[in-house]
């Protein structure tokens, strides 16, 4: 099957169909193991079990970001190849990385709390990723009022590709300006700094976020074509009664 | 397992989460079984779409 092939709505959903039980077992398995891992993980030596936060706090962050990435390489299909496949792709991801990047923001504020004596604070990266979280929340809007998703796509693929401006920001923030959030500890220059014990469960639970993404973003995609189909049988009843 | 003196937040941060993802595949779930019922029901009033020819297996 090649790419082409792929990019055939009908044909893509007989893909996901059978590529979706096998991602929700990956998924529940990679959870259950990267959950006993976290939960075996010693606490740090000066923030003690709230450490534990982190584990749902980076997948969260980091899949806030990538879902913003699958919109912008999706944006980059409705606009330069005008398919309807990638406008699917980047609806379907707008509601599922907005509710990470809340997750990220929410417990990101809990694990403040203890640690830096407040829930929020101003700073770059905090604010960068609540920049994110808005922008999530006016592509959804954007894809609700216009009521042609042909047009919808190419409005928000813009709006999309000028807020991926945003993605690098969050990540440098912390090195471009003296932010009260700590600085690069798992991808930086030199390797991370976090250690072994900590590290790998870490990266499992990212593992798991990662494909839990995947599982949702495709089911989304598969429920985006139904959509549309509906649209097209409604406005074919409609043109039949007219 | 001891999680301190901090434990409520630990443990609303995974409250926090769960709830976020288990909305998550409630609206996936309850939006895909929607359309399959509205697919379902156009369907059976003899509605096609253009692309789907006589005969043409429904995928």
């Amino acid at each position: 099957m090649s790419l082409i092939d792929l990019a055939n709505p009908s044909r893509f959903l007989a893909l996901a169909d059978r590529a979706l039980p096998w991602l929700v077992a990956a998924t529940v398995l990679v959870f259950a193991f990267g959950v006993s891992q976290a939960y075996s993980a010693p606490d740090d030596y000066q923030q003690g079990a709230t450490v534990k936060i982190m584990f749902i706090h980076v997948p969260a962050a980091w899949l806030g970001m990538l879902a913003w990435g699958v919109m912008s390489l999706a944006a980059l299909g409705t606009l330069v190849w005008r398919h309807p496949l990638a406008d699917v792709a980047a609806k379907a991801a707008a509601p599922i990385g907005a509710a990470f990047t809340l997750m990220c923001l929410v417990t990101g504020s809990l694990w403040g709390r203890p640690m830096w004596g407040t829930y929020w604070v101003w700073d770059a990266r905090l604010t960068s990723v609540l920049v994110l979280f808005l922008m999530y929340l006016g592509v959804i809007a954007l894809w609700r009022t216009v009521e042609d998703p042909a047009r919808a796509a190419r409005v928000a693929a813009v709006l999309t590709l000028v807020g991926a401006i945003n993605i690098p920001i969050i990540k440098f923030s912390v090195d471009w300006w003296n932010t009260l959030h700590q600085g690069a500890s798992v991808l930086r220059l030199g390797g991370s700094s976090i250690h072994p014990s900590i590290l790998v469960p870490l990266l499992i639970m990212i593992a798991a976020f990662t494909l839990l993404f995947l599982t949702l973003h495709l089911a989304a995609m598969r429920n985006e074509i139904m959509r549309r189909r509906v649209r097209t049988m409604l406005m074919r009843q409609a043109d039949a009664r007219a | 397992m001891n999680l301190g003196p901090h434990a409520a937040f630990i443990v609303m941060s995974y409250v926090a989460a769960i709830a976020i993802v288990a909305g998550l595949i409630v609206w996936v779930m309850l939006d895909r079984r929607r359309l399959a019922r509205e697919l379902g029901e156009l369907d059976a009033q003899g509605i096609t779409r253009r692309s789907e020819r006589m005969g043409e297996e429904k995928p």
